[in-house]
């Protein structure tokens, strides 16, 4: 028993270890139980490019940060309070984020000599007073894993893959986690005798902690008080395929998803492959050219097509996505965004694909762009994009990252009642005299969509500049700037549909101007900002093109604009060429999500 | 296809569009043209069925000119938009237009990739030996020596055989006919209708302008006898003028290919080969048969074999067999939830 329990706000706790540690496992475990316990939470897996880099190395650590709370929180916290390092290279990498007064976590057995030089310490951290000022915690993890399973008979290896779930335990006793969910997972995860191995691990790590009384106390973080509903904690990948689910349940259309494997994009594709029962198709091409034309081919034939992929993939697609726009196919491109140029980070996070997104293609060839703000917000901004796709016959580009795909927190599920159907509008046979491809919606300037296997309405489309109206191949000079003006114009339309930009905080003070991803970090150092008495408003943007009506208005308002961009600049100098007006830019390009304190010191800088 | 659609007779001219046609006068596409649409009438699949989707070049402008859906796309890419539509529309009749620089240089992935997954359906590859649209460059069939815009001293470049380089996609259907050959040309497209999985046709075509007679070998009225053989399931390779004495084809122990001269056609004895298109090894040595052998025309390979599209239909289908099957509410209150009053 814990000689005492403490009761706290917030806690943010990282695991750290070597990339075959089990780390992510553990890390979304703590989260799951955590969100059943009605926790606010923010999730950040963090983990290296290789599947198993060598082990031990600094280069190998995978590590997943938790930030859970009984406040409604937007970011995985700045710095942990507790550290998990399963070995010397994890405590390396790691330390250095730690809070002054902070707890580590260290598996004394992984602390041999050897380890030490794997990880290039020169002499033993644990005894050369350089942890001074944290508390750190010394388990014999291996050793006590290996006797807590002894009598299942596992040879050394098999019993040594079970001390992430010992750690577990121990952390799970820190913060008063209901161990129940991780054991139900447990047995339906794994067969006999590894389901007994990992159970007695994680109890033996439990009991640990509540016999040895390694730790002062004990700690509660009581369930947040979160807007009634019904919750579940979601990733942005899954948000965003149930998004892509509903919006073709909505759209009464089968959904149809061209990809090829890419990370951190890949799962878009495993989780839609499991959509069967709702129609849905999932076509893994021979390349990120074919996911594409597939999808486009499914477009034409009256799919709801989505083509997902990372920045390579972006590259690569930019002919085809050409074609979706000449041809007024409605499709959405999903852009899961990670370090670049070339191979880049792959498995990090940046915002770097903002100019491709907008620009990246040849002719005039515009797109509108849509990017999603938390895991959560990505299955609204799937249906969005949908939408709009359909809508307006056009190519949307959606932007996520690395941080949103894999980043989880509470999503308040929506009201089924609450989507609105999406009408697709599709050509029938009753028009079929006088037909012509290329007529279109005097509003929102949609041609229409005429299907393969509508009587009537047989028609040819294709690369070729066409001619409005009939459809036909046409190389007149008046009709290619008339059909290069209304592509143009078809983005503008689409105006209609984006909300207002509204300021949250100040209207008159410095304000801080974001899209995508860093909307919990920027919102966070707002409101930290402005408990300090600065006067500081927030505009976030969902919608990149077109971007809202009012937001010009909102810019001038400010008395000082910042871009904060996790990039080195492409919404700054966008904004800056559309509006002409002067702006900060506030960049970073690490690979790595802003910390809130980081963004404080910007608003400093600008106050 | 339905079977119990009202039936449909059309004429040749229902398949053709109001375009004006924009080939160079003398191309062998012409005749292609005419002897599709002469097929497409025949089928008994309503007009609004078919969809026919092209790469780039000059084979590619084919759609525009057929009173059918279709989609002119992008260069090399027809296989991947192909297999988006099947999926999305399993019951159109689905046939795809190329040429040899379109499938087998910018779109070598594509084709190999739509061949091994059978997607059911048409790809008729022209294959003139030559970048035409581009005004004359050499192609991934040209032959070696070849002099060309871009190979003043003759081409480098081994040549792909189209046939072969099916066969080792594991293509379910592998034909070759010519363009002048109108008959021929004919029943092959037909029986690439009739065959379920991706059906591959490569069709001798001459381009007139920039690489005219490229076979005349097989065209040439003179000769052709002595250098075609028309393969047919079930009957003896045999070829050479009627007038003469025949010829005949054997393997040597090594199975090496022979030609064996004065053959009998009523009696040609156990020794000459007689086709079988469900033998790949027999197929691959037809498929690369060039002088002094006889090129091979018709069906030369065609097997049963799943489709690709046909098992995508099947797992939805057995997906949509459990409870609940497609439940929104299912697929969104599903799992671990929790309520916050």
């Amino acid at each position: 028993m814990a000689t005492n329990v403490e009761t706290v706000d917030s806690v943010v706790l990282r695991f750290a270890g070597d990339s075959g540690d089990g780390m992510q496992l553990t890390g979304t475990q703590f989260t799951n139980t955590s969100a059943l316990q009605g926790n606010d939470l923010s999730t950040f897996p963090d983990f290296p490019a290789e599947i198993r880099a060598p082990a031990g190395t600094v280069a190998g650590v995978s590590g997943f940060q938790l930030h859970f709370s009984s406040n409604e929180i937007r970011t995985p916290g700045d710095a942990p309070n507790v550290l998990v390092a399963m070995n010397p290279a994890a405590l390396k990498a790691n330390i250095g984020d730690l809070k002054t007064g902070g707890m580590v976590i260290v598996n004394t057995d992984k602390f041999s000599e050897r380890d030490l030089e794997k990880a290039e310490y020169e002499e033993n951290p644990l005894e050369n007073g350089s942890l001074e000022g944290f508390q750190v915690v010394e388990v014999a993890l291996s050793t006590l894993t290996k006797r807590s399973v002894e009598e299942l008979g596992l040879n050394n290896k098999e019993s040594d893959r079970c001390k992430n779930f010992f750690a577990l335990g121990m952390t799970y006793w820190l913060y008063n986690r209901d161990m129940s969910v991780t054991q139900t997972w447990i047995k339906g995860k794994f067969k006999a005798p590894y389901d007994q191995a990992n159970l007695k691990a994680l109890q033996a790590g439990w009991n640990f902690a509540d016999t040895m009384e390694l730790f002062h106390s004990s700690y509660e973080v009581p369930a947040a008080k979160l807007k009634p509903g019904t919750y579940k904690n979601i990733t942005g990948s899954m948000a965003l395929s149930l998004g892509l689910v509903a919006a073709g349940s909505l759209a009464k259309r089968q959904l149809f998803l061209g990809a090829y494997p890419i990370t951190p994009a890949s799962d878009v594709l495993h989780h839609l492959s499991k959509f069967k029962d709702f129609g849905v198709v999932t076509f893994q091409a021979e390349d990120e050219i074919a996911a594409i034309c597939a999808s486009i081919g499914a477009a034409f034939g009256g799919s709801i097509a989505i083509t997902s992929t990372s920045g390579p993939g972006v590259a690569l697609k930019g002919e085809a996505l050409g074609l979706a726009v000449i041809t007024e196919l409605p499709l959405v491109l999903i852009n899961v965004q990670r370090g670049g140029p070339s191979t880049g980070l792959p498995t990090k996070t940046e915002q770097s694909d903002l100019n491709i997104a907008l620009f990246g293609r040849h002719g005039e060839c515009p797109n509108p762009v849509l990017a999603a703000a938390t895991p959560s917000d990505c299955f609204e901004v799937a249906l969005e994009a949908v939408r709009i796709a359909v809508k307006y016959r056009m190519p949307v580009m959606l932007l996520t990252d690395g941080y949103l795909a894999n980043g989880a927190e509470p999503w308040c599920l929506p009201e089924l009642d609450s989507l609105k159907p999406i009408d697709c509008n599709i050509a029938t046979e009753d028009i079929a005299d006088g037909f012509r491809p290329y007529d279109r919606d005097p509003e929102t300037l949609a041609r229409h969509w005429a299907i393969p296997g509508t009587k009537g309405l047989e028609h040819r489309i294709g690369g070729l500049e066409k001619e409005d109206g009939t459809g036909n191949v046409s190389y007149d000079p008046g009709n290619h700037e008339h059909m290069s003006n209304l592509r143009a114009e078809k983005i503008q339309r689409i105006q209609a549909d984006v909300p207002d930009v509204e300021v949250y905080g100040d209207t008159d003070g410095v304000g801080l101007i974001s899209w995508g991803s860093t909307f919990g970090s920027v919102r966070t150092a707002v409101d930290a900002a402005r408990a300090e008495g600065m006067k500081v408003g927030h505009v976030h943007l969902r919608w990149l093109s077109p971007l809202p009506a009012n937001l010009e208005q909102t810019i001038n308002g400010f008395a000082k604009a910042g871009v904060a961009e996790l990039n080195l600049g492409q919404l700054h100098r966008y904004l800056s060429s559309e509006y002409l007006i002067d702006m900060a830019s506030i960049t970073k390009i690490q690979g790595q999500p802003f910390k809130s304190s980081e963004l404080i010191a910007e608003i400093k800088k600008l106050s | 296809m339905s079977t119990n659609e009202e039936a449909v007779t059309y004429k040749k001219k229902d398949f053709m569009s109001d375009q004006m046609i924009r080939w160079c006068p003398g191309c062998g596409d012409y005749s292609i043209l005419s002897q599709v649409q002469t097929v497409f009438a025949g089928l008994g699949i309503p007009k609004e069925k078919f969809a026919v989707i092209s790469g780039i070049g000059c084979s590619s402008r084919f759609p525009y000119y057929m009173n059918t859906y279709g989609f002119h796309t992008i260069h090399g890419r027809a296989p991947a938009f192909a297999t988006g539509l099947k999926l999305a529309n399993p019951d159109l009749s689905v046939w795809m237009i190329t040429g040899d620089g379109d499938s087998l240089s910018i779109g070598g992935n594509h084709f190999i990739h739509i061949l091994r997954r059978n997607v059911d359906i048409q790809l008729l590859m022209f294959n003139n030996r030559i970048y035409g649209l581009t005004k004359g460059q050499y192609s991934p069939t040209s032959e070696i020596g070849k002099k060309t815009k871009s190979t003043p001293m003759g081409s480098l470049d081994h040549p792909f055989e189209p046939c072969a380089v099916a066969l080792g996609a594991d293509a379910s259907f592998v034909a070759r006919t010519v363009d002048i050959f109108v008959k021929d040309l004919r029943g092959v497209i037909q029986d690439a209708a009739d065959h379920r999985g991706t059906s591959f046709v490569e069709i001798f075509q001459n381009c007139n302008i920039f690489n005219d007679g490229a076979f005349n070998d097989v065209t040439d009225r003179k000769t052709r006898d002595e250098t075609v053989v028309f393969v047919k399931h079930g009957e003896p390779l045999i070829f050479g003028s009627k007038d003469g004495p025949r010829k005949g084809l054997r393997v040597d122990k090594q199975f090496r290919l022979e030609v064996v001269e004065d053959v009998d056609p009523e009696n040609p004895g156990d020794e000459i080969l007689v086709h079988d298109e469900t033998n790949p090894v027999l197929a691959n040595l037809l498929a690369r048969m060039r002088p002094p052998y006889p090129v091979a025309m018709g069906v030369i390979f065609r097997v049963k074999r799943a489709t690709y599209d046909g098992g995508v239909a099947e797992q939805i289908k057995t997906a949509q067999q459990v409870p609940l099957a497609g439940d929104l509410t299912k697929a969104i209150y599903g799992g671990n939830t929790w309520v916050v009053d």
